[in-house]
């Protein structure tokens, strides 16, 4: 199939390959502009990171598996020397602090925006590389120093004769402020935002630039694929919401350590507007951790159900939708704050809306799955496994939207169970999907199927009871970012953390899935999805050459079109 | 760097119209979240601005006079007065709490007592709860419109003259509120905090 487009790109990069010296060894990826081995790095990153991350859950499950105060005091005086029952509870709060951030900035938005937004939307668009391949460098270095500056924070002091930052990762005045953090340890976190915060910011520029800039004549907007549209909205998210997290996380900075006062009472400010900033920043953020993977997700289902995504157009518009309304809604955070009824009815009503266009994609993954030649190959497992786990988890966005129940669930683990279900289930089955469907074009090798499917099951089976009994703990009303807990609580408790385990399990199958697919080396192809993968990368062999698309693909079919342009099977003619 | 690096130099400079509009999405894109970061400091005082004049976040209302409405509603008004760690002073207010017909003007005292060598200044904050009746209470005059000095071992009785809006008795947040607490917190002025605070235990 495609074989005409196939042999003519072969053509011209052998051609390039004589006029342009690849870089090698550790200054290719140091100094790299390549989109493509940028990309890689900052996989490789988010990688490393879900690891530590994880590692930190699981230690916070271990905890958690019984009443009282058995594990922390172990970490606490393998960390910090101290092992007594404060200092212990004090880990605790640094280990989930850590725990959200190193997820949130250096797991899944790497994940996404930075490895597979790099690697996939100058291909899918038939660019050569990104608009600004210097500044897309930068962007990865700035992340990785954020991310040095964090594990920092954990070693240095925060709370009196305390280690690390345990103020949780909304980093709330006055545990974030002299009061609560006097020690530099909350430094070392703001200013780690700072880094991560520009990082992604730049990396939002790049994005915008690349997609409005750099498309293939003939690939104009409504014929681009759903992944390089979510990546766009998800640019114009964080180019409009992060800037508003570095200036609250400015103002938090001068407040410690210059004497201003925009937080603290005794000077006239007031705590409660940090939280209008920083969810003014976060509830897009959420939005940010997810949209990139409806799009993955929309790549996978229709490429395995060898049909073009259903309610193309609509689903782009709701993706708008979703972005618009993401900024509408943050006070919903905030139902506790004492805000007027009024003030509540009118957040109550917003947050519910978003429900609507986050249900015309999910119908439209179903619809587009309907009467599909379906295979259930890794990639849409994952993904399948994504619409499922996402809709439990947005159906309990919409309980939590209301604010009487709210005023009962707040803090809860119904809370930490809602956004697990849509973040450590939707989001990260969402990069699965995306991962086990590039992995071949990225390295050229296939996995081992069989083992990836049973990466599927053992996490989804894990992390569902992880999860899933936590929600009837917050109807009982246990509170979140606790340490110990009592009685009542300890058989779901149990539960969650043999579940947690089993989900920890899944990862090492992760790991041995990627050593033994680098060990094994089964060579790809070009398009091993067959006819389904209509997109332009599969038009390139895999792994694709150090340059790409320096002559713009032809695109085929109507400019004036409204559907994504196919130029895979059948096209080529 | 060797000539390996140079490749983005070539990619950026495809065809000059690319390259020009790239620029100016580069250079957009930055001003913009340059834009938004003053906008976030913005928002301070607009925030600040926005509680005084609606009574959001339980910022009671400063006003000359009283309306002379009258209202019918009775509610009882707690008093609360706290000192903020730093400051060596004492403050209480001469009645635990008063009922309080809206409308009415009603004046209450807080007696306070510098209990430190030293002459010093001090400074209340001020809010109400529920936080939806800040924008219901009206005060006429109150200790806490200014910094307050007290000299070594000095004692004062400090007025608080205000009255509730009777408009409350027709907001349907306020339908379930019979109770109202004012609370203060003097602190020291910003500039006498100890500034040891990062060695000492947490404030």
């Amino acid at each position: 199939m495609a074989s005409v487009t196939d042999f003519s790109h072969h053509d011209v990069d052998a051609h390039h390959e004589h006029e342009h010296h690849i870089p090698t060894g550790w200054r290719r990826y140091l100094y790299s502009t390549n989109h493509k081995d940028i990309g890689t790095l900052y996989l490789i990153f988010a990688i490393i990171c879900g690891l530590i991350g994880t590692l930190l859950s699981i230690m916070i499950r271990a905890e958690l598996m019984t009443p009282g105060v058995q594990v922390f005091p172990w970490i606490s005086a393998i960390m910090s020397g101290d092992g007594s029952a404060d200092a212990a509870k004090n880990m605790y709060n640094v280990f989930f602090s850590s725990h959200a951030l190193i997820m949130i900035f250096f797991m899944v938005m790497p994940a996404m925006m930075g490895g597979f937004g790099n690697w996939m939307v100058p291909l899918m668009i038939g660019a050569p590389d990104m608009a600004f391949p210097r500044l897309n460098n930068m962007s990865f270095w700035l992340l990785v120093s954020s991310f040095l500056l964090l594990m920092c924070s954990m070693f240095a002091e925060g709370s009196p004769g305390m280690h690390g930052f345990g103020g949780g990762w909304v980093l709330y005045p006055p545990m974030s402020s002299q009061v609560g953090t006097p020690g530099p340890a909350a430094d070392f976190v703001i200013l780690s935002m700072h880094l991560a915060g520009a990082s992604s910011i730049l990396g939002a520029i790049n994005f915008i630039a690349t997609i409005f800039n750099m498309r293939a004549p003939g690939m104009t907007m409504f014929r681009m694929p759903l992944f390089p549209w979510s990546v766009l909205v998800t640019a114009f998210l964080l180019l409009l919401s992060l800037p508003v997290l570095a200036g609250a996380l400015t103002m938090l900075l001068t407040d410690r350590n210059f004497h201003t006062t925009f937080f603290d009472p005794a000077g006239g400010g007031d705590p409660i507007l940090f939280q209008h900033l920083f969810w003014f920043f976060a509830h897009p953020e959420v939005y940010i951790l997810i949209i990139p993977g409806f799009g993955m997700v929309s790549q996978v289902v229709a490429t395995f159900s060898k049909k073009p995504i259903f309610g193309y157009v609509g689903m782009v518009y709701a993706m708008l939708a979703i972005a618009l309304l993401g900024f509408a809604v943050w006070a919903h955070h905030m139902f506790t704050t004492g805000m007027s009824l009024n003030a509540q009815r009118y957040f109550v009503f917003a947050t519910m809306v978003i429900a609507v266009p986050t249900g015309v994609k999910v119908f439209s993954w179903l619809a587009t799955m309907w009467g599909g030649s379906i295979s259930l190959r890794p990639p849409m497992l994952w993904a399948i496994g994504f619409v499922f786990v996402f809709t439990v988890g947005g159906v309990t966005g919409v309980v939590l939207a209301n604010a009487a129940i709210d005023r009962y669930l707040h803090d809860t683990y119904y809370v930490v169970a809602h956004f697990h279900y849509v973040m450590s289930l939707g989001a990260v089955f969402s990069i699965f999907a995306g991962f086990y469907y590039w992995f071949p074009k990225m390295t050229g090798y296939l996995y081992d199927e069989r083992l990836a499917k049973w990466h599927f099951w053992v996490s989804f089976v894990g992390i569902n009871l992880a999860f899933f009994p936590q929600h009837f703990l917050g109807f009982q009303g246990m509170p979140r970012r606790v340490v110990d807990y009592t009685e009542a609580y300890a058989f779901w408790n149990m539960v969650s953390s043999i579940g947690a385990f089993i989900g920890g399990a899944g990862t090492l199958i992760f790991i041995y899935v990627l050593y033994d697919a680098f060990k094994v080396r089964r060579v790809s192809g070009g398009n091993p999805w067959g006819p389904g993968a209509t997109t332009l990368e599969w038009q390139l062999p895999s792994p694709p050459p150090f340059h790409t698309w320096e002559v713009p693909p032809h695109i085929l079919g109507d400019e004036h079109d409204h559907a994504p342009a196919i130029v895979g099977h059948g096209s080529a003619a | 760097m060797t000539a390996s690096g140079d490749h983005d130099g070539r990619t950026v400079s495809v065809g000059g119209r690319t390259g020009r509009n790239n620029r100016l999405i580069g250079v957009g894109g930055i001003a913009f979240a340059v834009g938004m970061i003053g906008l976030t400091y913005a928002a301070a005082p607009f925030y600040s601005a926005f509680c005084r004049a609606t009574g959001y976040e339980g910022t009671p209302q400063h006003v000359e006079t009283n309306t002379d409405a009258k209202g019918h509603r009775i509610l009882r008004v707690g008093f609360d007065a706290n000192v903020a760690p730093g400051l060596n002073w004492r403050l209480e207010p001469e009645v635990d709490s008063i009922r309080v017909r809206t409308g009415k003007t009603v004046t209450v005292f807080f007696r306070v007592k510098n209990l430190s060598d030293k002459p010093t200044d001090g400074h209340a904050t001020f809010n109400v709860m529920p936080e939806v009746s800040g924008g219901y209470f009206d005060k006429i005059s109150c200790f806490c419109f200014s910094t307050q000095h007290l000299g070594p071992h000095e004692g004062a009785e400090w007025p608080v003259v205000f009255f509730l809006d009777p408009a409350l008795e027709k907001d349907e947040s306020m339908a379930n509120v019979d109770s109202i607490t004012l609370s203060y917190t003097m602190f020291a002025p910003p500039a006498e905090k100890p500034t040891a605070d990062r060695a000492g235990p947490a404030g």
